[in-house]
């Protein structure tokens, strides 16, 4: 009957050869950063210059000597020390996930409270604000022993440590996002004589979902951050973070070692990140205007 | 009976009067139009008749019951110039929301969805996100939410006002036949003369500062009204006779004397 704007349905040859593109450019992307790393390498070592710092093979190391190491024992007749290290993230992404998971889920829960009653926030938010400014390596080592003296296990308080660097982009982004519903959409809701609490789950926390994730991506990453840097002072030596211990002990003779572990703590955090981006793909419904 | 009765209301925001002294009565099945100059309170006027705004004086019958009362029961179903629909819900579960909030079951839902979507032509859009469709089909998706759960009243808020002329005659004419298929009773504010005209029985004639009624007109366009109608020498005179009661009104407030004055006087 009308001329209808309707979205078609991508086409499929499209997004394959989309896909290809993105493939095609993050490989573009990595080329170039190699490029750089091993360009700067060459020209500092050749100039002999020495500022901001001299390069040589303990400071910058060549990428493909990193990348060599990685599939060498890490020991003499040990396991490869790539297989050593994606145990050791294994165990960490345990630690960050149940942080990461305990901290969102505190972060929400704060920020609906603190979004619904404004003499909380003004009381509350300051010091929320003021818990992000304690360094986490104070923070660390009182955790760890308080719980350990409760007879918690050593990973449990790392999983603590993270959640602590997790919660809060959360609970700022879901005090915001609850205040973006449209003020018709609520005058809308009263008409149909909703509560509080219909108001806030059909309204104002799907209203709120594309701030909480991006909020989510943030805190995907600290979760990492705050698990290696939990497991430090906790003597735990099955996470990354004992490796990163262990191998900057061995810098000077051997770095590629802690270049590697490096390497594999990053590419924890983009896959963590990655699920998150994807789980917003498949929950997050928006016009493409209206994503945060 | 009547189905809304406005009496003595006012409402006073700070020291600015939107509305002052009140009184309308609106029978079951009237089709009324609220025009007037922006700021002569017509939207404040339709807010308080869903107690979505308290008035300051004045008294609210709503389906014989107070306003609160009436919107608590969802008597009434409301439209806004802006469709105002979920962006994370399809067509279909925005029909539906209403529904939801009034615990109906699925089945019932389901199947009073697909009727509401066949009453505003929308089969086949139901699994649609509401930013795939165009303006107008938008406003006909939150007509066909107002309209979802059987409301006796239906409050309209320039629905049309966003959209372009042509879009906007083709829905007067679904409004109607949407009015005359549900029997409900409709009060829509407007600012269009010529879109008051031919939808309503009444027209209700507003002046800015302060919203007051300066004069209710009543239509008699024979029903039903159809594209013909917008042609008839009679439709020419009730608008020219609806424009001369808004200037009028305007020109009352130029010449009118300032609040202060007023009270000074009184």
């Amino acid at each position: 009957m009308s001329a209808i704007a309707i979205e078609r349905p991508r086409e499929r040859a499209t997004s394959v050869r989309r896909g290809i593109g993105r493939g095609a450019l993050f490989l573009l992307v990595l080329a170039t950063l190699w490029g750089m790393w091993e360009g700067y390498r060459a020209l500092w070592i050749h100039e002999h210059w020495t500022w901001p710092f001299v390069v040589d093979n303990t400071t910058m190391p060549h990428l493909h000597d990193i990348v060599h190491a990685l599939f060498r024992p890490a020991r003499f007749q040990g396991p490869l020390l790539i297989s050593v290290l994606l145990k050791a993230a294994a165990f960490t992404a345990k630690e960050a996930a149940i942080g990461f998971a305990m901290g969102a889920a505190a972060g929400f829960a704060l920020g609906v409270v603190l979004a619904h009653f404004r003499v909380l926030q003004r009381g509350f938010l300051p010091y929320v604000v003021a818990s992000q400014t304690v360094p986490i390596l104070v923070v660390a080592p009182m955790v760890v022993i308080y719980l350990g003296s409760k007879g918690v296990p050593g990973w449990f308080s790392v999983s603590v440590i993270a959640a602590y660097l997790t919660f809060f982009p959360v609970t700022i982004n879901t005090i915001r996002g609850m205040q973006s519903a449209d003020r018709r959409a609520l005058e809308l809701m009263r008409s149909y004589a909703a509560g509080r609490w219909r108001i806030l789950w059909k309204l104002r926390f799907p209203a709120a979902l594309p701030f909480i994730f991006a909020a989510l991506k943030v805190s995907a990453t600290a979760s990492i951050v705050g698990a290696v840097i939990g497991e430090l002072p906790s003597s735990i030596q099955d996470g990354l973070g004992g490796q990163i211990l262990n191998y900057s002990q061995y810098y000077t003779t051997q770095p590629t070692g802690l270049w590697a572990t490096n390497v594999i703590a990053a590419l924890l955090g983009i896959s963590f990140f990655l699920a998150v981006l994807i789980a917003e793909k498949i929950v997050v419904r928006r016009a493409p205007e209206n994503l945060v | 009976m009547s189905v809304v009765r406005i009496e003595g209301v006012s409402k006073r925001f700070g020291n600015v009067t939107a509305l002052e002294d009140i009184d309308v009565s609106i029978a079951e099945g009237e089709f009324v139009s609220l025009i007037g100059p922006s700021g002569c309170g017509k939207s404040t006027l339709l807010r308080i008749i869903g107690d979505l705004i308290q008035p300051t004086d004045g008294n609210i019958v709503v389906n014989g019951k107070p306003a609160r009362k009436a919107r608590i029961d969802r008597d009434y179903g409301i439209v806004f110039q802006d469709p105002v629909l979920y962006d994370w819900r399809t067509v279909a579960k925005n029909v539906a929301l209403p529904l939801e909030m009034a615990r109906w079951s699925r089945q019932k839902r389901a199947a009073r969805v697909r009727e509401m979507l066949e009453l505003v032509e929308l089969t086949g859009f139901e699994d649609h996100r509401p930013w795939q469709l165009s303006g107008g089909m938008q406003q006909r998706v939150s007509i066909a939410r107002a309209l979802s759960f059987d409301p006796a009243l239906l409050l309209m808020d320039e629905p049309f006002g966003a959209l372009d002329e042509m879009t906007r005659e083709r829905l007067n004419m679904e409004v109607l036949r949407i009015w005359e298929q549900s029997g409900s009773t409709i009060v829509f504010v407007t600012h269009s003369i010529a879109e008051a005209v031919f939808l309503s029985t009444r027209v209700v004639v507003m002046s800015a500062r302060p919203g007051r009624i300066t004069s209710v007109i009543p239509i008699d366009l024979p029903q039903p009204r159809t594209a013909s109608t917008r042609e008839e020498p009679r439709f020419f005179e009730l608008v020219t006779q609806v424009r001369e009661a808004l200037h009028l009104g305007s020109d009352l407030d130029r010449t009118a004397p300032a609040p202060e004055t007023q009270e000074a006087t009184a």
